[in-house]
């Protein structure tokens, strides 16, 4: 079964990922999440629908900027779950820049940061395997309550 | 004082059952220890040297007296009878049993109490002037905007895992009473030339390793921007702190590194766009939070008088006024006085009461102060509201319970971490050497006559004991794994926020009272009539001290 949360079930998931060393050559049809860097290189030759990008906790946002309107994904790394650089990537993003697109937690994605990663704006969540599936499932459940300053 | 609305309840409740689940987990052998450390830390508990400690949040140092009767609960189903008061307002548990500790949040849920970020990489409890609401000079009350900083802290999503801990302090104040230059925000009451209320921010002060006091970052900060300026200030940190080296994560790191007005620039950006946006605060919110601590104007019962005490003769007489000098202090109301209990009796460790003392203490809020207690960063606490016809009575009450002793803002009101007694990180011992000099500057005439003095004391670099900024100041260090405590001369908090210097090698445990004893020599022969202790320092400098202390071969 896929490690992939979106909208309170597991799905499928679609998306092929690359590291750095990766040559972005998707087969027909296939969808690439690529590292930043390499995605500002090839982004002219590549289907912007089927191209998404990652971000690790210290890449800049301004390369994607221009283009946030068209990006159908962007994921951002979390190397160990105690790294909360993250977080204010995906608040400024959702909530500076207005992205709309999915917006993924990958890495060190544990059951119990799902509901903090959930309400700084991420909406797909890559667990980490062995996390238990209704246990993390469970955990969007954690609070029912709304902090101030999002009112 | 605040209370907790249905959200707040549910907040503390969900936290609660989150914290057994992830409890059971790691006892389950399910959750390893580097993923529930983090868990647990958010939770205010550590694994100590004896038993894992608990610390309990105190908000901004106010606590009711139901609040505090629990606490004595706590003490003595949980614990070994006793809690300790520390330099940022909370309460620790030295000797709780892991297994239990979800039982003892449950237990603080239901009278609106919790342990959420008393440790951990995250935003801490804020803390305060302990005399907030009541004190003469004070421009506004703090409190409603600690309440407000306090929401939107708590189980902030975007800043659970920040670079390293996060400490705030708000003060209301002429007088700075909650060392706010001495934290990773300080904010100061002020009034714009036009009359907006709002707040002076300094940046990037803190003891530990890297003493820094903070600097100014904004002059006039007004309130309804309160939380998206620190919500700029705080992802600016959350980005480009230093991760890579805990000693160097703290944000006063960074305000170096990237210098004061690049840092101040940063902010400034993510600002503008916060700015004006959903978390600005409403004229209805401030109102709001203010009825909360509207002041405590009710005519309080009539007490007893000081006439009335079959015991009184002379010696009862002296006792009680010397009490009223160094325990009462103004309110803003001359019918009434805030009272500093003292947790500093020779023989105990400072900052530590009892299960009986906690209770006797609530039972003294409920007749005299409306409820309510607060404690101190000096580790005290602190009856706010109390009428100036109960002191006799209370000061009564007071002594029964060994709470009296008449020392607040002398040598013997020293502030001391747990040190290396209970706490793992330590270098050295600090409670036996705070005993070993309240043993021997025990004659009260001698310390009235030595007047204000602070002494601090921590048993490691991490300055729990705050000894940096103590007029003088013991820290514990390890040389070939022996203790040894280097000495500070010249801290102090407030206006003129300055940080101790060390005036020559360390000491030996046994050694440090007669040291005391000889910069006190220097002193009381260097100063001018009424000329406190610091000042004398910043008179005459440091040489004269060391002479006295290391002889001619300093
Ligand atoms: S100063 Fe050091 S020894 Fe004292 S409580 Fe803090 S960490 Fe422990």
């Amino acid at each position: 079964m896929s490690r992939l949360i979106r909208d309170g079930q597991f799905i499928e998931d679609c998306w092929r990922w690359l590291d750095a060393d990766e040559a972005p050559a998707p087969a027909p049809g296939e969808h690439l999440i690529l590292p930043s860097a390499v995605w500002q290189a090839h982004r002219p030759g590549l289907d912007a629908a089927r191209t998404g990008v990652w971000l690790a906790p210290d890449d800049g946002l301004a390369p994607l900027l221009p283009w946030l309107a068209t990006l159908p994904l962007i994921a951002i790394r979390f190397p160990v779950f105690t790294d909360g650089r993250g977080y204010s990537l995906a608040r400024l993003l959702r909530g500076r820049h207005g992205y709309a697109g999915e917006l993924r937690a990958v890495g060190d994605v544990l059951r119990d940061q799902l509901y903090f990663l959930q309400r700084s704006g991420f909406d797909s969540f890559a667990l980490r395997v062995d996390q238990p599936a209704e246990e993390a499932l469970a955990a969007f459940r954690d609070y029912r309550w709304t902090p101030l300053s999002r009112g | 004082m605040y209370r907790y609305n249905p959200t707040d309840q549910q907040l503390v409740d969900d936290r609660v059952a989150q914290f057994r689940d992830q409890m059971g987990r790691f006892l389950g052998g399910r959750l390893s220890e580097d993923e529930f450390r983090p868990l647990r830390l958010q939770n205010g508990l550590y694994v100590q040297r004896h038993a894992p400690m608990l610390r309990v949040a105190i908000p901004y140092g106010t606590l009711a007296a139901p609040q505090l009767r629990k606490l004595a609960d706590i003490a003595r189903r949980y614990d070994r009878g006793y809690g300790h008061f520390t330099t940022r307002c909370n309460i620790q548990f030295n000797w709780v049993r892991l297994e239990e500790v979800p039982d003892i949040l449950a237990e603080l849920a239901t009278v609106q109490m919790h342990a959420i970020q008393t440790s951990g990489n995250c935003i801490r409890n804020i803390t305060t002037d302990p005399f907030a609401g009541v004190a003469a000079d004070e421009l506004f009350d703090p409190r409603p905007y600690c309440e407000i900083v306090r929401q939107w802290s708590t189980l902030a999503p975007e800043f659970m895992f920040l670079p390293r801990k996060f400490k705030i302090a708000i003060s209301g104040g002429a007088e700075d009473r909650a060392a706010v230059r001495f934290h990773d925000i300080g904010a100061r009451a002020r009034h714009a030339a036009d009359g907006r209320i709002g707040f002076e921010i300094h940046v990037g002060g803190g003891l530990g390793r890297t003493p820094m006091v903070g600097r100014l970052l904004k002059d006039f900060l007004p309130r309804e921007e309160l939380l998206n300026y620190f919500e700029a200030i705080l992802r600016v940190y959350n980005r480009h702190g230093r991760r890579d080296n805990k000693y160097k994560a703290r944000i006063k790191i960074l305000v170096k590194d990237l210098s004061l007005e690049g840092f101040a620039q940063e902010v400034e950006d993510e600002w503008a766009w916060t700015r004006g946006g959903p978390a600005t605060l409403s004229e209805e919110t401030f109102r709001r939070m203010e009825a909360f601590f509207a002041r405590h104007d009710a005519v309080p019962a009539p007490g007893d008088d000081l006439a009335d005490d079959p015991a009184r003769d002379r010696a009862h007489d002296r006792a009680f006024s010397r009490w009223q000098a160094r325990n009462v202090s103004a309110h803003r109301d001359a019918s009434r006085a805030v009272v500093t209990l003292s947790l500093k009796k020779a023989g105990v460790p400072p900052g530590d009461a009892t299960a009986e003392q906690m209770d006797g203490i609530a039972n003294l809020a409920e007749r005299y102060s409306a409820g309510e207690i607060r404690v101190s960063h000096e580790q005290n606490l602190v009856l706010p509201h109390v009428a100036r016809r109960d002191l006799p009575a209370l000061w009564r009450g007071a002594r029964a319970l060994g709470l009296a002793t008449p020392n607040i803002g002398l040598l013997t009101d020293l502030v001391c971490c747990p040190g290396g007694d209970f706490c793992s990180l330590a270098n050295a011992r600090s409670i036996p050497v705070a005993a070993a000099i309240q043993q021997r500057f025990d004659d009260l005439d001698y310390l009235f006559d030595l007047g204000p003095l602070e002494l601090n004391l921590s048993g490691c670099v991490n300055a729990c004991g705050h000894h940096h900024i103590g007029h003088i100041g013991i820290l514990g260090v390890d040389k070939n794994k022996e203790e040894w405590y280097q000495v500070t001369v010249g801290g102090r908090e407030g206006e003129g926020a300055a940080l101790g210097r060390v005036i020559g090698p360390a000491f030996a445990a046994g050694q440090i009272p007669d040291v005391i004893q000889r910069l006190l020599e220097v002193y009381l022969a260097a100063r001018a009539e009424g000329e406190p202790f610091i000042e004398v320092v910043e008179r005459i400098g440091l040489a004269p001290f060391k002479a006295r202390v290391y002889g001619a071969a300093a």
